[in-house]
């Protein structure tokens, strides 16, 4: 790579960017360019400052120091709309949608149609539908208000939003992370039109095969500096991953121990709800992780609420070691054993203005009380163990764990059920938008629990991660388990045609239609 | 087509039930009253009702931008008193003065007659909207919460009220309140138009009551436009989620002014009619409260979240008749005054408790919290 082509080229160029928050470094002289045209990947860990970089790109936070060009003048955006009114235009991690608004309100939000000075809801609304279809979803109904989406058609709408304004400069932060597979392809499309369009597009993922698939060029980020850029090829998938975290990793996913048919401990009977769920039968053994697969909602998030109890109406039997249960509520739930990783952090898996101690201790209250008060000795015991154990890196306990970034903030969440001693842990989708090396202790330690006799259900959207790390992978359709995979027949190619609902057990299955 | 209309219907289940109740409930009313289904009951329901439904607007706004408005009563009376000397209507005009540390400072005289009287109006209806104006400012630039923001500002509002009018007292034009509480037909025959409303066209409208006209225009001229508008949607969205509005790039400081400065237009619409109808300005504080806390249900029962982001002002209209009309029925069925506040609310109770009922129907308990 050579700096000279690229500053000449280039239609965003960063010099010397540097940022501290509360004297903390965030950025650290950073330089970094990107062209027309091109897909930019932005690889690194969290906590590497792509977050950082982006926001200042974006207006959103102002940089302590450097310079920004942009399409070869000077520029400083002091807010979101400044730098959208320059064509920079970014998709969040954290969607920017009201909820409260329909889907074409959100849409045009910042510049919608008018006439006679009011906003007219009819052109609003066929921009909406126009802004949909080119992302290939006009099954958005417009007048839906977002809240009632659910959270994959959420960032469809969110990137309908940004396609609506025009963008010179598109960022994409995790911006896939929700989406469903058939989606994603969609989203692909799109941004190879808008690539052939010149369009600059800045794309920041943890996905490997997404950055392999989709980037021209990447530039990979560690604590706050920038470490290199490259073009496509030029690196393999090992070297990137060494590049992000600094020292080696020896194998992503820790082994499978074997063993013998375990004693099941969850023991599901044909659990059926609403529409969503039709007749699962399952069981979990002491020592095993499960994994749920399929597209995504095909009923496996309602799968795991039924078990913890957030879902009314439920019909079937569930057994747990032996005893049949029937919890009405998360909190008969927890009683019986069972605890559950949600979806949704930021809302249901934490309390974000409140401390990491507070927010630690939550679900075990009982344990460390003795009669109405909280045993404050115990208590600090707890959270200093529950801290080391999962290596949460924190600056004190008394800190809202909204200043943790989004891999801590699991481990916290984690962390705060494993102190309930659960014998079933359910996980929905736990190492979403979370940095590689936090991905790899959260197996590691999935492992360990297993090992010490837990039940584990894990749901994934990520393939890679059910094969990696489950002994057993059910694989959903339309509410009911299609297929059971284990061992040898664990394969990305068996997931994805079950996942679909084709037969391809035997590869000559696959042969014999094409005949 | 028919998707589009389940799910609007959906999306306002509050508004539907709280017109549906009403409608029940006056139903009711008219069906028990000796002289029910005449304009007279209606004039009568139509000048109790009018106060409280500006107010239930003027609460609406900052609600759905989620702040509570804790001044909108004060605004009221405040305005009130205002009104008490402006709209005199007296011929030679009104001589002003203030009195105040001892001091007498001419303020010289305000002109009567009708274009003295619209003058008084535009000033009371201003100062309201400036009330809120400035509630917006320190709620905005001062970064201190509605709630306590408001129940600040309301003090101050309230005192000058009560500098104002230490005593009740004051005058309105008599012309202008026969004008404004009665049906059409003595507005016409008041201001001599169509034939003293005489005119054989005008027979059929003649009944209607001018403070539901008057309620209807404010509606259609001011809230319907404003719902429409830029900033009126971007005190929807601020109300939703503020973070993601400002990700919009939505201007959001200017939107949560306006939704003050509207609220005390509104208030300020509220408090003239209100000394208009009684023809007098007074500085009652347990009046001024009330009508505060009355708005606030009002606004509950009109199906607003209290949490900001949905809901209309014109719910909040029907909100505010259907309290009214629950206060109707004490004087037909002659229940002991006494009484009246733990009947009120019960009903209130049982009146929010419907729009609750939802809860039931859901089967994902996620939801509830969502």
């Amino acid at each position: 790579m050579s700096d000279a082509v690229l500053t000449q080229s280039a239609f965003l160029t960063l010099s010397g960017i540097s940022k501290r928050y509360a004297g903390v470094r965030a950025l650290e002289g950073v330089d970094f360019a990107c062209e027309r045209g091109k897909i930019h990947a932005v690889l690194g860990e969290n906590g590497a400052g792509k977050s950082t970089l982006i926001k200042i790109i974006a207006g959103v936070v102002q940089p302590d120091a450097g310079t920004i060009r942009l399409g070869g003048s000077d520029v400083s955006f002091a807010t979101p709309s400044a730098a959208n009114a320059a064509g920079v235009v970014c998709i969040f991690q954290e969607l920017s949608l009201m909820p409260d608004l329909s889907v074409a309100d959100n849409i045009s939000i910042a510049s919608p149609p008018r006439r006679f000075g009011l906003i007219d809801a009819r052109a609003q609304r066929r921009r909406a539908e126009q802004l949909l279809a080119e992302i290939g979803c006009e099954d958005v109904n417009p007048l839906m208000r977002v809240r009632d989406l659910p959270l994959s058609r959420r960032q469809v709408v969110e990137i309908a939003k940004a396609l609506g304004k025009k963008p010179q400069l598109l960022i994409l932060d995790e911006a896939t992370s929700a989406l469903t597979s058939a989606d994603v392809e969609k989203v692909y499309a799109m941004l190879a039109r808008l690539k052939a369009e010149g369009v600059a597009i800045l794309y920041i993922s943890h996905r490997m095969h997404e950055v392999e698939a989709l980037a021209d060029r990447a530039s990979v980020f560690r604590n706050g500096r920038h470490i290199e850029t490259f073009d496509k090829g030029k690196r393999s998938t090992a070297d990137i991953v060494q590049l992000m975290i600094g020292r080696d990793i020896a194998t992503q996913y820790p082994p499978k121990p074997a063993r013998e048919v375990p004693k099941p401990v969850l023991d599901i009977e044909n659990l059926s709800w609403d529409r969503h769920l039709d007749r699962i039968s399952l069981r979990v053994g002491a020592g095993e992780i499960v994994g749920l697969g399929g597209l995504d909602g095909q009923g496996q998030k309602s799968l795991l609420l039924a078990l913890f109890g957030v879902l009314r109406g439920v019909s079937g039997k569930v057994t747990i070691e032996g005893r049949e249960v029937r919890p009405g509520s998360p909190a008969a739930a927890k009683s019986v054993g069972i605890a559950l990783v949600p979806e949704d952090r930021k809302t249901e898996g934490l309390m974000l203005p409140m401390s990491i101690a507070d927010n630690l201790v939550i679900a075990s209250l009982d344990a460390i009380s003795t009669g109405p008060l909280v045993d404050r000795a115990r208590e600090n015991e707890m959270i200093k163990r529950a801290i080391a154990r999962l290596q949460i890196k924190i600056g004190a306990p008394g800190d809202a764990v909204s200043t943790l970034s989004g891999g801590n903030q699991q481990k916290v969440v984690l962390a705060k059920w494993l102190m309930t001693d659960p014998r079933i842990i359910l996980l929905n989708d736990p190492t979403r938008g979370i940095d590689v090396g936090t991905k790899q202790e959260l197996y590691r330690l999935m492992r360990e629990l297993a090992d010490q006799g837990a039940a584990i259900l894990f749901y994934s959207t990520d393939y890679d991660e059910l094969i990696g790390c489950c002994d057993r992978v059910a694989i959903m359709y339309d509410g009911r388990i299609v297929r059971e995979l284990q061992g040898d027949d664990l394969t990305e190619t068996n997931i994805i045609a079950s996942a679909l609902n084709i037969d391809a057990a035997t590869p000559g299955a696959v042969g014999a239609a094409h005949a | 087509m028919l998707d589009d209309i389940a799910i609007r219907v959906r999306q306002n289940v509050g508004i539907v039930t709280a017109v549906l109740l009403f409608s029940i409930l006056y139903l009711l009313y008219n069906l028990s009253h000796p002289k029910g289904f005449s304009s007279a009951v209606l004039v009568q329901n139509g000048d109790e009702i009018f106060a409280l439904a500006m107010l239930a607007m003027a609460q609406t706004v900052p609600v759905l931008a989620s702040g509570l408005d804790l001044s909108v009563g004060a605004v009221m009376t405040m305005v009130g008193c205002f009104a008490s000397y402006l709209l005199t209507g007296a011929a030679g005009g009104t001589p002003l003065h203030l009195d105040i540390f001892g001091l007498h400072v001419g303020l010289g005289t305000f002109p009567g007659g009708v274009s003295g009287i619209l003058l008084g109006i535009v000033i009371c209806l201003a100062t309201g909207a400036l009330a809120g104006f400035i509630n917006g400012c320190v709620v905005v630039y001062g970064r201190i919460q509605p709630i306590i923001a408001t129940l600040a500002t309301g003090a101050v509002y309230i005192g000058i009220a009560l500098f104002l009018r230490p005593t009740p007292g004051g005058k309105i034009d008599e012309d202008l309140n026969w004008a404004l509480t009665n049906s059409l037909g003595d507005f016409a025959a008041t201001v001599h138009i169509f034939d003293d409303g005489a005119a054989s066209w005008f027979a059929p409208v003649a009944w209607i009551p001018v403070p539901f006209v008057l309620l209807i225009l404010i509606a259609l001229l001011v809230w319907v436009p404003f719902r429409r508008s830029v900033i009126g949607r971007a005190v929807y969205a601020v109300g939703s989620a503020e973070g993601a509005a400002y990700m919009s790039g939505l201007p959001i400081d200017r939107a949560k002014i306006a939704a003050f400065t509207l609220a005390g237009f509104f208030a300020g619409c509220g408090g003239l009619f209100l000394a208009i109808q009684t023809s007098s300005g007074n500085a009652d504080i347990p009046q001024a409260g009330a009508y505060t806390l009355n708005s606030i249900a009002s606004v509950v029962i009109g199906g607003t979240s209290l949490l900001g982001g949905t809901g209309s002002a014109i719910g909040s209209i029907f909100g505010a008749m259907i309290l009214r009309v629950i206060s109707f029925f004490f004087r037909i069925f002659d229940i002991a005054p006494l009484l009246q506040p733990l009947f009120e609310g019960l009903i209130l109770l049982a009146a929010v408790s419907i729009g609750a009922l939802g809860v039931l129907r859901v089967k994902n308990t996620l939801e509830l919290f969502r």
